[in-house]
């Protein structure tokens, strides 16, 4: 047993509780240092040729839009350790990160909206991408209004979970179907619902578009914002085993009333 | 021999929402109603209503449709016969390829034959009637078979019905903006029908895999 | 420093992040301190760890 993986030693939800104790006051203050450094470094940066000032947003509206994405693959993949190898801590997970997840989405669609207004003349387009994390909104209020209308929570887990890995097999399609799909080397071109909205600059297979003075800050303030997400997720994940802890008691102590209550009369 | 609890269960769910008429005449009824209403809203405007058709006639007919797919599971659940057929061998996937399938029938097809019908109020293109009808009755199949996770996935939630719009819609985004694009390239110059065509075909297809595999599951869970 | 003609926006989109975050993070420690509180008295009451330690031996929960 001493060669034991480390999912399976956080498996056990008292070591978990003792050791994202000892790290989660590092892990924000890490979190709040890269945050205040990268946006440091992004103010300090020459204003974009192009957008002027506004590309000030940009280092708060990527780091949203990327983790409104890495909060519902830690859905569908704590989803996937509940429903398949029954990981104890993997619904404390799933449950914790809905929220926090749907927190950057709406930051995401907010911070674009208003980046939008100068950059297009109005708060709301139907740019593409804008859409498509809309629909990614949907998904994460899906999750949190079925699992609050489900009274039994083991119950409520599971189908919450089934409904995660649902919505992750649909999401590659709803996002193909409004922002459109290039595959050159297949001759594949599939067009876009309709866009506005700048291609993708960070992530491309020729290598990023953006400036470097701008790339840095960026990539900063995303390490920062993703090590916060975790914060806030490890600490979501504290309160939800206590939650669990209280009913539990709770639940024997009714138990220890009643069995006194019945006991009493055959004395 | 495998098949045939399927049909049987098939006939049976056809021959129920046949006799009983009300479900298949309430989605019918409420197409109807929301593509009169909707002029009424957005004016009078032949050329208006004639350019935004295809879309008008596409997102009624997913409401409707949705109308009926709360029941899809839930009278067989209150009556303890879904448990009975969980017993009794016949894997769930079949049960919910039957069901989703027999709402196909009974809902989906009624609808996209209603459509060209209800086009005439929007001042739809004559030419758009037969792509119109061909895309809803391939597109439709996805929104049983979508629809019947969400039915399953809220037969013992509170608040079931609204909830189910709210965790279903979101699925039917693909299904909509293809099943619209092929219209419009089928009545626009310039534009292909094919393409988005055969990618809503394929979307029928995958979800005819997925529905009752992830329906089955959810229903597995709450059957324990 | 001068935002330009935008500030506004920029402006108000930072402050939307910060409230929204702030927020988060100050239901969160909220919630934290509230379950330890329910936690701490119902222990305190002589429901001490022996649900845990009974559950542990029947081995009920799958």
């Amino acid at each position: 047993m001493t060669n034991q993986s480390i999912t399976q030693k956080l498996a056990n939800p008292t070591r978990f509780m003792s050791l994202s104790g000892a790290i989660l006051p590092w892990l924000a203050g890490l979190a709040v240092a890269v945050i205040v450094f990268g946006l440091y470094r992004g103010w300090t940066a020459p204003p974009d040729y192009q957008q002027g000032e506004t590309i000030r947003i940009m280092y708060i509206h990527v780091p949203a839009a990327w983790l409104a994405m890495l909060g519902y693959a830690l859905v569908a993949i704590s989803s996937f350790g509940l429903l398949v190898f029954r990981h104890p801590l993997a619904d404390v997970s799933a449950k914790a990160a809905a929220p926090i997840g749907a927190a950057f989405t709406l930051l995401a669609l907010v911070t674009g909206s208003l980046w939008g207004k100068p950059m297009w003349g109005t708060y709301w387009v139907w740019d593409a991408r804008l859409t498509s994390v809309l629909m990614l909104f949907f998904l994460y209020l899906g999750l949190m209004a079925l699992r609050s209308s489900i009274e039994e929570e083991t119950l409520a887990a599971k189908l919450t979970a089934v409904l995660a890995l649902v919505g992750v097999i649909i999401l590659p399609f709803i996002k193909i179907s409004v922002e459109g799909l290039s595959v050159p080397w297949l001759g594949l071109e599939i067009p876009a619902w309709n866009t506005l909205h700048q291609p993708s600059s960070v992530f491309r297979s020729d290598g990023p578009k953006i400036h470097a003075s701008q790339l840095y800050p960026l990539l900063y303030c995303a390490l920062g914002f993703t090590l916060l997400f975790f914060a806030l997720h490890m600490k979501g994940m504290r309160n939800e085993i206590l939650r669990r802890r209280v009913k539990a008691l709770r639940i024997a102590e009714v138990d220890r009333a009643r069995a006194a209550e019945a006991a009493a009369p055959a004395e | 021999m495998a098949m045939s609890p399927f049909f049987t269960l098939l006939r049976r769910d056809i021959t129920l929402a046949l006799r009983e008429g009300g479900a298949i005449g309430t989605a019918l009824g409420f197409y109807l109603i929301v593509i009169a209403m909707l002029p009424l809203g957005l004016g009078p405007d032949l050329n208006l209503l004639s350019r935004i058709a295809p879309g008008l006639l596409w997102i009624a007919l997913l409401l409707s449709a949705l109308l009926s797919l709360g029941r899809m599971f839930e009278t067989d659940h209150e009556d303890g016969s879904l448990e009975l057929l969980a017993i009794g061998g016949t894997p769930l996937e079949l049960v919910a390829a039957a069901k989703a399938l027999a709402h196909w029938l009974t809902t989906g097809i009624p609808l996209a034959l209603l459509a060209p019908l209800l086009g005439i109020l929007l001042n739809l293109d004559l030419s758009a009637y037969g792509v119109l009808v061909l895309t809803m009755l391939v597109g439709t199949p996805a929104i049983s078979f979508l629809g019947a996770i969400g039915a399953a996935l809220t037969l013992r939630a509170r608040r079931g019905g609204l909830l189910l719009a709210l965790l279903i819609l979101p699925l039917y985004v693909p299904t909509l903006i293809y099943g619209i694009q092929a219209i419009s390239g089928a009545l626009l110059a310039g534009q292909s029908f094919w393409p988005s065509f055969l990618i809503l075909a394929a979307l029928s297809l995958g979800s005819l895999v997925l529905g009752p595999l992830a329906a089955a599951a959810a229903l597995r869970i709450q059957l324990q | 420093m001068d935002l330009g003609p935008h500030a506004d926006f920029i402006l108000a989109s930072y402050a939307v992040y910060a409230v929204v975050l702030a927020a988060l993070a100050a239901w969160l420690v909220y919630d934290g301190v509230h379950q330890q509180r329910l936690l701490d008295d119902l222990e305190a009451r002589g429901a001490t760890r022996r649900s845990r330690a009974g559950r542990a031996e029947k081995n009920t929960k799958p």
